[in-house]
């Protein structure tokens, strides 16, 4: 039941809000994994984000990608809760609580088993519109564990102008995914963070809509 | 077919014979040098079967469903233009009002309020967006996001809904009907850029403008100027209700301003460091790479014929 309802959201209200209201410019689809396990590793600026990255599969392997979201923010109203855990598929994360390193990512690494394609802000949090924030070390510390799961780097700009953070009204604007070649794997978690940082800055370079901002 | 007047059938047909053939070509070329990539050459001719066969589809269902496709281009027109562009972020809600012109402007356009349409964007748009950023409070950068939001929808709603308006002008030629007119200006349109790049290509040596682009020649642009005039005197009579004379002068009008619309287009991009505005279109770039040209010579050849003819 959950499944129909999912595909029907996707197909009635979220494949025509992005193909119309919004529309992408995407760059390098080529590179978006097909199969799992692995990472999608995107920066954060707007709900959108998820939607959007979710819409570029087709209909059959929509319950395969599942988003990792803050468990403090999708789960503080049980409507919330149900249409983030059932409609989208999240799998939700701790960010508040302290927990065990192992406990805090069991989710993601259960995914990963299954075969599913996750996806991942290692900023996490939307941050301010239109801006790349400190990437987070989580990402490393789940990939370190395993040597099967590939990462992806997607760079995603015009979403936070759409519908940035504390915003309720949804404005149509193009907006540029541009999906990358899978990063090396890192030694260290600074290395893997810096690594990151460069590529999201190589991959601005096939953005349209960069100067969409006026400072 | 679906009450087309017969002159405007037969060049839609020629048209799509023109596609048959070089979809055809291209698949010679291919065959012949299956060496070379000629990937991009297969989407442009693909979207163009896409182009021409949205507009066709549209315009035998009859003029309301094109004018809702105009509607929807100039849509996707000012979102393309909006996006690239810089705006600020307390601009939000204005851009929001902008896109409502739409449906406002071509709601005129089918109930052929002349009046209304003429002057709603270039007044009433005109004056209540600077009053509505007013009331948001933030002044700083206020000067150019007026600017560049009217100059958006000027170009991308008010210009391109001249083509809308030709369909609902009072039918003159009665064999070609008002679907003739809007064929005669998009062709006239789209071969002259087809003309410039192809005189340029073989002849082309002079830059008229190095700084903005480089790729387009005096000896393209008077080649083409050549071309679609005399193209214009032989088939706007048969399409519109210009005298031979009077058509020799729409294809001058066609080819000068769609050369501007071109290179001001590309002084956008330019300015933006942008190759393409958009990706909607596989093998073209976006709308605005499109339809720059449309943009300027819709409102000129419109205003021309209703002055001539009407």
């Amino acid at each position: 039941m959950n499944k129909v309802l999912k595909i029907l959201f996707f197909v009635l209200l979220i494949k025509p809000l992005v193909l119309v209201v919004l529309g992408l410019n995407i760059r390098g689809k080529n590179n978006l994994p097909q199969t799992g396990p692995a990472i999608i590793a995107a920066n954060h600026n707007s709900h959108l984000d998820t939607l959007v990255l979710m819409s570029l599969y087709p209909l059959h392997l929509l319950h395969k990608i599942r988003p990792v979201a803050a468990a403090d923010y999708f789960l503080s109203t049980p409507l919330r809760a149900w249409f983030a855990l059932n409609i989208i598929g999240i799998i939700p994360l701790e960010r508040k609580r302290r927990v065990a390193r192992k406990e805090l990512f069991s989710g993601c690494h259960k995914a990963l088993d299954d075969e599913d394609i996750l996806i991942i802000f290692p900023e996490g949090s939307r941050g301010r519109p239109e801006q790349i924030s400190n990437i987070k070390k989580g990402l490393f510390y789940i990939v370190n564990e395993r040597n099967d799961t590939p990462v992806i780097p997607v760079l995603m700009h015009g979403l936070g102008k759409a519908l940035p953070k504390g915003e309720a009204l949804l404005v149509p604007f193009n907006c540029d995914v541009v999906i990358g070649n899978l990063l090396p794997q890192a030694e260290t978690a600074g290395d893997f963070v810096t690594q990151l940082e460069q590529t999201y800055h190589e991959l601005k370079q096939y953005c349209i809509t960069l100067n969409n901002e006026t400072d | 077919m679906l009450n087309i007047p017969q002159n405007s059938l037969l060049i839609m047909l020629t048209v799509l014979a023109l596609l048959v053939v070089a979809s055809l070509f291209r698949l010679i070329i291919e065959k012949n040098h299956p060496e070379k990539d000629y990937t991009e050459l297969r989407q442009r001719i693909q979207s163009w079967w896409w182009m021409i066969g949205i507009l066709f589809a549209c315009m035998s269902l009859g003029t309301q469903y094109t004018i809702i496709l105009f509607a929807f281009i100039s849509f996707l027109a000012l979102k393309e233009f909006l996006s690239i562009v810089p705006t600020r972020q307390a601009d939000r809600r204005i851009i929001f009002w902008a896109y409502l012109s739409i449906p406002l402007q071509y709601y005129f356009v089918s109930i052929q309020w002349y009046g209304m349409f003429i002057i709603f964007i270039p007044i009433y748009i005109f004056l209540f967006l600077p009053m509505r950023m007013v009331l948001t409070g933030e002044t700083k950068g206020f000067i150019r996001a007026a600017g560049v939001m009217h100059w958006a929808i000027m170009l991308t709603v008010f210009c391109l809904s001249h083509i809308a308006y030709l369909l609902v002008l009072p039918e003159k030629n009665i064999d070609a009907g008002n679907i003739g007119l809007v064929i005669f200006l998009i062709f006239m349109t789209q071969f002259n850029d087809v003309c410039q790049y192809i005189w340029g290509k073989t002849l082309g040596k002079h830059p008229v403008i190095p700084k903005v682009s480089p790729n387009k020649t005096w000896e393209g642009f008077l080649g083409a100027m050549l071309t679609i005039t005399l193209v214009a005197g032989f088939i706007g009579p048969y399409l519109t209700p210009l005298s031979i004379k009077l058509s020799l002068l729409a294809g001058l009008i066609i080819n000068v301003s769609g050369f501007i619309g071109d290179v001001v287009v590309s002084a956008i991009k330019r300015d933006l460091e942008i190759k393409d505005s958009g990706a909607l279109i596989p093998g073209h770039g976006g709308i605005l790479d499109r339809f720059d040209s449309l943009i300027f010579t819709a409102p000129l050849f419109f205003h021309y014929l209703r002055y001539i003819a009407y």
